[in-house]
């Protein structure tokens, strides 16, 4: 069984004859997309960074995404990386100098829960592609697959700063499917955004969302235990799937070298099963929407118990109530600055939980879950920063700034390459006109790997949807008057 | 709940508010935005008696006996308001038992009275409350979600209540009428926007056939009505152009087509939502009918309203149209309104504009202007005491006064930071209150 290999080599899967007396290999038939470990990458990111300079951001405040604030600081963005970030830094011979006195530059902004894509502008039945709602486990589904390029609200976060974002799924389900990550540039298709080398999310579902659905449609489950269920008979299956697997491959390489005399038969390949292997394989991270802090509990039980980890609880209204759990565990929650009240699991949500969470060491997000806030996702957090400063927690800007660059980042896998202003990485960098925790913040600029995708006084640098093209009135800064 | 709390929750049950409500308070040092013929004072004091302002000036006396609050310098504005919410009317979006702003009925449709389903001790008030808003104008819904609305028109009565949380916190229980020209609304009257238009048309035309002969209506002698009787009497004060038709509307071309109904019928109207406002915006200003935005409305989200964009606001305003600044409906947002606010400026809304249109201006448009609204003698002491500028969020409020009485600075929600905030590993938290 040679199968693996020639799935991994164009020249040998079969599309292309095989030249006249070719190999042995060449001659066996060929069955590509049968093993899951050489199909890890079926739709492979075509992301190309736009042209970009050498850039100096001078002069402005920085918050650099690490914690520190600098003041009168320099960014130097070359070749799509930041080489430096410093007070008073040289400027390197033939840089363009931006003029940032007065400003303030951030990481690019990070939106871990967006939909944006999955259910686009204009809200109509045809844009509705976020939720499979027709099992509990859809874990077989990527988020990816909806994505509607074309989306209005993915320039209007831009405009708001947001250079990466995480698009999920919906909620509906126990196990509602990968969801992506995506470079916030204008792409012609999903491929063209999609972060190279981010690894994938699987979103799972917590409480009243799954329970509603489906118990509503007089099947499991219509409980919270129903739920619980539900994860863990899915965790048995793919854990069984992976022994299945291992087998066949062990007993593959064994009939490769000289042991048996039959190839093993291959266990049928389960895109669902492939999905949950890969978070007990660690290469997915678990994005689980989960509002109360028993239940998050619950959900760690059960990590335990199939020895995988939570990497963030998503809305986490509860979360303050469990803070020391989730920092024991080492698991990123991600929050409003005000949103509760929805429904019952979200009764107890309290402008305090994001400052609550950071004071006690957990990694703490602000999301948007929504195309209007993520385009205002530091003033978010600034809700947030003043409810903790009136409770008595002493947070300052350069520490809440990571709920929206550093810690998203670290949370969707990311963080090596984006999320903070350091040496090395991308340039996913924002000019705000002012502190962007203040209401009048208006991003001026907008990087991403070095490129100027957004420039607010230059109608060049303002990108316009197929969508909004041609539409009455002037939809983009450029064409406003 | 902290013992304070508990001891202002006993107050106001057996009614020792009123006696609270004598207090005369004297906020001094404090940069004044009155919003009304003072303008801005620098530094000024603001004397509180009887529940009213009792004077507002840099130069004012300060009366012998009064609880002095110094501002020290900080903002001074008249108490928030939050405009089309259903805040007090409802504790859970997600459990309908739990909500009370929707409630017409085949028989009861245009005289729905909200207020009669307002609980001043909804945890939701304080919430609020804590973000400087002191007065709501409470717009009932149709109940359900999309089709399940029927084919009603009107959602009901407009009410205004304070957040006093208080007994007798019903402000107005009817200041206007509700109605939904929206495609949301087309689709259940008919399909079209056309739609909405013919049938409010033509009830309101029974509803003047009605009040030109409600002898004959009671004799059986007139021509069957589609409404019931209580809604033709709750329709007369529209029809006669007493009391505003609150009407959503989206579209440029609809929004034009509503100023012309109402001109031509002669009503009072409001507009609510109005995203395409701005490309009509001088038909809207000719018209003198006010407007409701939301400036964080800026995506195409409907077909009617493609061009929806956060300048909106703005540009209304120096066209010369009254902006009410509105927070998204659900009373748990209601606080967010000063931030909507904020936006509208931070995309070209004069800042004293953006305090008035979330202040001023909806007490003007809903009919309450006699009560608050403005920092002046004679109103109700609706007063917010910020620590910066109220459009920001890094701003909290220091003192609420609502009504003249000071509020405390409570609830729920932060009885559960402070019960979660410190945790005890020998005790659970529950023995935490």
């Amino acid at each position: 069984m040679v199968l693996s290999a020639c799935a991994a080599v164009p020249s040998q899967s079969g599309a292309e004859p095989a030249p006249s007396g070719g190999n042995e290999q060449a001659k066996e038939k060929s069955y590509p997309g049968l093993d899951p470990a050489t199909d890890s990458d079926p739709f492979p990111s075509t992301y190309r960074a736009l042209p970009s300079s050498t850039v100096a951001l001078v002069g402005a405040t920085v918050l650099t995404g690490t914690g520190a604030r600098i003041d009168n600081g320099t960014v130097i963005i070359d070749g799509g990386k930041i080489t430096a970030v410093g007070a008073n830094l040289p400027v390197p011979a033939g840089a363009k100098v931006v003029d940032g006195h007065g400003k303030f530059v951030t990481p690019g902004i990070i939106d871990a829960h967006s939909h944006l894509g999955v259910y686009a502008t204009p809200e109509v039945w045809a844009n509705s592609d976020g939720n499979e709602v027709t099992d509990p486990n859809t874990a077989q589904v990527w988020a990816e697959h909806s994505v509607w390029p074309q989306d209005p609200g993915f320039i209007r976060a831009m405009e708001g700063g947001i250079t990466t974002l995480e698009i999920l799924p919906g909620s509906a389900n126990l196990f509602g499917g990968r969801a992506v990550i995506l470079k916030n540039v204008p792409g012609r298709t999903v491929q063209d955004m999609k972060f190279p080398g981010a690894p994938y999310g699987l979103k799972m579902a917590c409480g009243e969302n799954p329970k509603r659905v489906y118990g509503g449609k007089g099947r499991a489950p219509s409980t919270r235990m129903g739920n619980i269920f539900g994860y863990r008979k899915a965790w048995i299956d793919a854990q069984d799937y992976r022994r299945k697997w291992d087998e066949y491959h062990k007993k593959l390489a064994d009939f490769k070298a000289g042991k048996g005399d039959k190839a093993p038969d291959a266990p049928k390949r389960d895109l669902q099963m492939d999905t949950l292997a890969g978070v007990l394989d660690g290469s997915i991270l678990v994005q689980n929407h989960c509002y109360r802090g028993d239940e998050m509990a619950q959900m760690i039980a059960i990590s335990h118990e199939f020895g995988f980890h939570i990497s963030m609880f998503h809305h986490g209204s509860e979360a303050y109530k469990v803070a020391d759990l989730l920092k024991k565990e080492g698991i990123c929650v991600a929050t409003w600055g005000e949103w509760w009240g929805f429904k019952m699991e979200s009764f107890d949500g309290i402008e305090e939980n994001a400052a609550l969470l950071s004071k006690a060491g957990v990694c703490t997000v602000i999301h948007s879950d929504d195309a209007i806030l993520t385009q205002h996702l530091p003033q978010e957090a600034a809700i947030a920063l003043a409810a903790g400063r009136r409770a008595g927690i002493d947070i300052d800007e350069a520490e809440a700034i990571k709920w929206v660059t550093a810690n998203p980042a670290k949370s969707i896998g990311v963080l090596d390459k984006t999320g903070t202003l350091e040496p090395g990485k991308m340039a996913d960098v924002v000019l705000w006109s002012a502190d962007p925790f203040s209401v009048y913040a208006l991003t001026e600029q907008v990087y991403v790997d070095g490129a100027v995708v957004f420039d607010r006084h230059d109608p060049t640098r303002q990108p316009l949807s197929d969508f909004e093209l041609g539409q009455t009135g002037p939809a983009h800064p450029g064409a406003r008057p | 709940m902290s013992l304070r709390t508990s001891l202002l929750a006993f107050a106001a049950a057996v009614g020792l508010v009123g006696a609270a409500q004598a207090e005369t308070i004297a906020i001094t040092h404090a940069k004044i935005v009155t919003l009304g013929s003072a303008g801005q004072i620098a530094d000024g004091s603001i004397v509180v008696k009887d529940g009213r302002i009792a004077a507002v000036g840099a130069n004012i006396a300060i009366p012998a006996g009064a609880r002095v609050i110094d501002a020290q310098g900080h903002p001074v504005t008249p108490g928030v308001v939050a405009s089309n919410t259903n805040l007090g009317a409802g504790e859970v979006e997600g459990e309908a038992s739990s909500d009370d702003y929707a409630g017409a009925s085949d028989h009861i449709s245009a005289a729905f009275d909200v207020s009669l389903g307002v609980n001043p001790a909804s945890m939701l008030i304080p919430v609020a409350r804590l973000g400087g808003v002191t007065r709501a104008v409470i717009v009932p819904e149709l109940q359900g979600r999309g089709d399940k609305k029927g084919e009603k028109l009107f959602a009901g009565q407009v009410a205004v209540i304070d957040l006093s949380g208080s007994a007798n916190s019903i402000t107005r229980r009817s200041v206007a009428l509700t109605v939904d020209a929206s495609s949301g609304a087309a689709a259940r009257l008919g399909g079209s926007h056309g739609s909405v238009l013919q049938r409010l048309e033509a009830d309101l035309d029974e509803a003047v056939s009605y009040g030109a002969n409600k002898g004959g209506y009671e004799h059986g002698t007139h021509r069957p009505f589609e409404q019931s009787k209580e809604d033709l009497e709750a329709l007369q004060p529209i029809v006669q152009g007493k009391e505003p038709l609150l009407v959503e509307v989206h579209r440029a071309a609809d929004i034009r087509r509503v100023i012309e109904l109402g001109k031509r019928l002669k009503l009072k109207l409001i507009l609510d939502g109005v995203e395409e406002g701005w490309m009509v915006a001088g038909d809207i200003a000719a018209s003198g009918y006010p407007v409701l935005v939301d400036p964080q409305t800026d995506l195409p989200n409907q077909f009617e309203s493609l061009n929806s964009r956060m300048e909106n606001a703005g540009l209304l305003a120096a066209a010369g149209v009254t902006i009410v600044v509105k927070p998204p409906y659900t009373g748990h947002y209601a606080r967010q309104v000063r931030y909507n606010a904020g936006y509208a400026v931070a995309h070209g809304l004069p800042w004293e504009a953006g305090i008035a249109a979330i202040t001023r201006n909806p007490a003007q448009v809903f009919g309450f202007a006699e009560k608050a609204g403005r920092i002046e003698p004679g109103l109700d002491a609706d007063l917010v005491v910020w620590s910066g500028d109220p459009l920001e969020m890094l701003t909290v409020p220091l003192h609420v006064l609502v009504k003249g009485e000071e509020q405390p600075m409570t609830s729920r929600a932060q009885d559960l930071a402070r019960r979660y905030g410190a945790l005890d590993p020998a005790q659970p938290p529950a023995y935490r209150h």
